[in-house]
């Protein structure tokens, strides 16, 4: 602690987002902007790298689980004090994004690590939480003129509700205005492509490239 | 090859049965990182086929998400059926309902009793930081215990994990009559 330039903050920030010392990351979050740092400079050169180093040493096998929470958990506490500020000078929401784990799955840490990654990324995240029903989704999509929605499953057997929102968001006259990602541990690009989604991601430092390409894509068409 | 979750009861039952086989166990701690259950079972299954053995794994899919089907279609060895060891203890039918009535339904298996401490609490962490709980077990509505060989000591520890998640817990006797069932199947091949 007690940083001595900007340079050293912003390591020590890194640092302790890649081991997840959320007390830590909040006080140096702080620092930095009683430095006068702004809250693109804290987040782009030392908390998303922070995490997608993370994302890499699971990948690896250097971090399990609790490592990859620590790390998103310290990284969210960061991203409360900066949104504000973000907000405030202007930094514009890249797109709305809908996230939920589908009907009959209760598991979201992928999913949460993902919307941790998209909201440093400057997405705004309407989280519906697990279990989420398809028509959850359509409305959730209508409400918030979404973007992207995304679909999270973690097991094979509930794989299938990817089909079942995707004809849901049909059936509504949504499908066309919005862009389908799907991920979780069981899916593969192959299964996306099956489903009829428009995007899969293995991790979420890559669901945060996808995505930003899928909507660049749809937005130079729509201009075309 | 067994899991390390199922290998005692593979020995007890390849023993009371006869059959002349050795039970190689890998580790069941494997199951926290499902992606290495396939590249060990291949070591593994190389190993003993290059040592002119005849091969089966009791593993189910395990979270290899059909890593494990492709290592068998490769080696022209076959596995148990299912999706995990439940299926094979209690059946697919039965494991797919008590899902479908309830997906917060986190299940226990005598082994994940026993090793609870070091698969479970350890393994993720929540020894060091209990804090995570929430984010891993948040979602668990319900405990089912899949009973295969109750004890007195094992009901006492059921009872103790349930109440480290402050949820109810079903005690569903599965015994090892189904296991042993569909071992018998996955040697037939083999012996």
């Amino acid at each position: 602690m007690n940083p001595r330039s900007a340079e050293e903050l912003l390591g020590q920030l890194y640092d302790n987002t890649l081991t997840g010392n959320g007390p830590v990351v909040l006080d140096l979050t702080n620092a930095g902007l009683a430095m006068g740092l702004d809250p693109e400079t804290l987040l782009y050169q030392a908390l998303i790298p922070a995490l997608e180093e993370v994302g890499a040493r699971f990948e690896r096998g250097d971090f399990f689980v609790p490592e990859m929470l620590i790390a998103g958990k310290a990284m969210a506490g960061a991203l409360e004090i900066l949104r504000p500020l973000l907000a405030e000078t202007g930094a514009t929401t890249i797109g709305t994004i809908v996230m939920g784990t589908v009907k009959g799955d209760v598991h979201d840490i992928g999913k949460n690590l993902v919307n941790i990654m998209f909201e440093g990324a400057g997405f705004h995240v309407i989280d519906l939480g697990v279990q989420v029903a398809p028509e959850k989704f359509v409305d959730a999509v209508r409400e918030h003129q979404a973007d992207i929605v995304g679909f999270s499953a973690f097991l094979t057997t509930t794989m299938p509700m990817f089909k079942a929102n995707i004809n849901a968001l049909a059936k509504s006259g949504l499908r066309d205005q919005v862009i389908v990602m799907v991920g979780g541990a069981p899916v593969t690009q192959e299964y996306a492509d099956v489903v009829g989604a428009d995007g899969y991601a293995a991790d979420a430092s890559a669901a945060v490239v996808k995505a930003k390409e899928l909507l660049q894509r749809r937005r130079v068409g729509a201009h075309a | 090859m067994a899991c390390g979750a199922l290998a005692g009861h593979v020995r007890d039952i390849a023993a009371r049965r006869g059959w002349p086989v050795a039970v190689r166990s890998l580790p069941a701690l494997l199951h926290n990182r499902p992606q290495k259950i396939t590249e060990s079972a291949e070591r593994a299954v190389v190993c003993a086929l290059r040592s002119g053995r005849a091969v089966a794994l009791a593993y189910a899919d395990c979270g290899s998400y059909g890593g494990l089907d492709d290592l068998c279609a490769r080696y022209r060895v076959r596995r148990l059926p299912g999706l995990h060891c439940y299926d094979v203890l209690a059946g697919p039918e039965r494991v797919a309902a008590m899902f479908a009535a309830e997906p917060g339904t986190y299940v226990l298996t005598d082994f994940l009793l026993r090793s609870f401490g070091r698969a479970v609490l350890a393994e993720l962490g929540l020894d060091t930081h209990p804090e995570l709980w929430p984010d891993y077990f948040g979602h668990y509505r319900r405990l089912v215990w899949l009973a295969q060989q109750p004890t007195p000591a094992l009901a006492e520890q059921a009872e103790r994990v349930a109440a480290m998640f402050g949820l109810p817990l079903t005690r569903v006797e599965v015994g090892v009559s189904r296991l042993e069932q569909e071992l018998a199947r996955l040697v037939e091949g083999i012996l």
